[in-house]
């Protein structure tokens, strides 16, 4: 590819990634359309990758890019032998007297925000979570259905059949297409960021798709700047912002993945670490669970070394999150701080409560740590065997290598 | 929109029995909106009788045809906006809290 050509793909995608949801959005509400809606957006991004290399990119690429999308709409409705779709071409026609799309600034109250109102729609609770979770990287975010499919483990045609279920059901049980108003929107902005966060963790894991996390972040972002006076918004942003800021250290030149005392602390993203600590800071201090989990992620990044780590801070996060959201492996993580903030006895003790229930019964990261805190109670021996009874449940094998050289170290 | 609202019983009803809806209110308030249609109490499940033809034989049983410990005990018919009016519509029944409720939108074949 020539330096030009790398360019307009560039100018096309970052394009795409500012105006699909918004053209998506808009052709939304006025057709609710959504298969017609997102063949129009994905078919005006084809022809901007033909034509912007010969034409060069418009001066305007998102209000180009609409008027494709609207133009392709009204032929598709005019072929259409549908009752009402002279209707639906006027109000589709009417999309031009709109503000322009681009313009952030140009947007009234009146239409709104119809990439807001897209999100809150895609992640309606009546639609299973798995199905939210794909119709969001699909409609919002244009992520192409086959990348999908692979980043959750199900061929193509699977991931297309709970596509086109979600949109029946958004069609015929009515899920009205709006950013649900008062008290509703209290109520439906946790879901929408558990989606997030689901996008998030997806991108983050070991074999997740990474793309997932930068649109988790773009999204958040978003959300941050279309609903000021939502604190959650923001701490979910910083946790995000936190986390990722150790992509480029997280793995050894092997691939494998590495802890955080062993990670180069030089290759973590300060300029991100220091955008998500002012986003914090500027957050009214809650123990809402993104908040919690933000602090716990700003102590890691802003220490120094391993060493010099707030175990203290961590610890107190962890018992306020057990206190609220208690699950297995929050009590397994609080076991863990509090084995660095007061000593492996106390870690020991509080993973022996953490296990009593069955739950994290061989789940690798609970032998690994009962691992940890034994060696440094000072027992190597057992903490050798320990290490070998983690690897051997390990669910990868750069896990299950990482462990049997911790047992090495030890056995000694 | 139509919606047929199915009112079941629960294994698990909330155990917050702080201000409880009122089912007279929620009637009286539902019908003077023009959002409920109408709606009816059922009779127990003891009287609930199935009936099944399979190769021109009439099969008739006992009781509700499915094995499960949630019955429906009513129904209502909702004329709603969307659903997210049925939701907010359904929320305030006093079954929300003693049981769950099942909202169907019916069958649109003019669409």
């Amino acid at each position: 590819m020539t330096a030009e050509a790398a360019a307009t793909a560039e100018a096309v995608a970052a394009a795409a990634a500012e105006s699909y949801p918004r053209i998506v959005g808009a052709l939304i509400r006025v057709t609710h359309d959504w298969t017609l809606a997102e063949d129009c957006a994905q078919e005006a991004l084809t022809l901007a990758l033909e034509r912007w290399p010969a034409d060069g990119v418009p001066d305007n690429p998102g209000g180009w890019l609409m008027t494709v999308a609207r133009n392709r709409a009204i032929d598709l409705l005019r072929r259409a032998s549908v009752e009402q779709r002279k209707l639906r071409e006027l109000a589709v026609l009417a999309l031009t007297s709109e503000p322009n799309p681009a313009e952030p600034q140009a947007e009234t109250s009146e239409v709104g925000d119809d990439r807001l109102r897209l999100i809150f729609t895609c992640c309606h609770p009546a639609l299973p979570l798995e199905a939210r979770v794909a119709l969001t990287l699909r409609t919002v975010c244009a992520v192409p259905t086959a990348d999908i499919a692979n980043a959750f483990l199900v061929s193509e045609s699977t991931m297309t059949r709970r596509l086109t279920r979600a949109k029946t059901k958004i069609a015929d049980a009515g899920i009205p297409y709006r950013v649900p108003g008062g008290r509703a929107l209290g109520e439906r902005l946790p879901g929408v960021l558990t989606v997030l966060y689901l996008l998030f963790t997806n991108g983050y894991n070991a074999n997740g798709e990474p793309a997932f996390a930068d649109e988790a972040i773009r999204l958040a972002r978003l959300l941050k700047e279309l609903m000021p006076g939502q604190p959650e918004v923001p701490e979910l942003l910083a946790l995000f912002l936190f986390q990722h800021s150790r992509r480029e250290a997280r793995r050894d030149a092997e691939g494998r993945l590495l802890t955080l005392d062993k990670q180069d602390r030089s290759r973590w993203d300060h300029a991100s670490i220091r955008e998500a600590a002012a986003i914090l800071e500027g957050t009214p201090r809650s123990d809402g669970p993104y908040a919690l989990q933000a602090r716990i992620a700003a102590c890691h990044a802003t220490a120094e070394s391993a060493s010099a780590t707030d175990w203290q801070e961590i610890a107190s996060c962890y018992d306020r999150l057990a206190k609220t959201y208690p699950s297995p492996v929050i009590e397994l993580n609080r076991a863990v701080a509090h084995g660095y903030a007061h000593g492996p006895e106390v870690g020991l003790a509080l993973l022996a409560q953490a296990r009593a229930g069955g739950a994290l019964d061989d789940y690798p990261h609970a032998v690994a740590a009962e691992a940890d805190l034994t060696a440094r109670q000072g027992d190597r021996d057992r903490a050798a065997v320990l290490f070998r009874r983690a690897a051997a449940v390990a669910h990868s094998e750069s896990e299950r290598r990482a462990l049997l050289e911790r047992a090495d170290e030890n056995a000694g | 929109m139509k919606y047929l609202m199915f009112v079941c019983t629960d294994t698990e009803p909330d155990t917050d029995t702080e201000n409880e809806p009122d089912i007279d209110v929620w009637v009286a308030e539902n019908d003077a909106s023009g959002r409920r249609l109408q709606g009816m109490v059922l009779a127990p499940k003891s009287s609930a009788t199935t009936v099944r033809v399979r190769n021109g034989k009439l099969l008739v049983s006992d009781g509700p045809f499915a094995e499960t410990k949630e019955v429906i005990v009513g129904f209502d018919l909702l004329q709603c906006a969307d659903l997210d009016e049925a939701i907010e519509v359904a929320r305030a029944h006093p079954m929300a809290r003693g049981g769950r409720i099942e909202i169907r939108p019916l069958a649109d074949f003019e669409q």
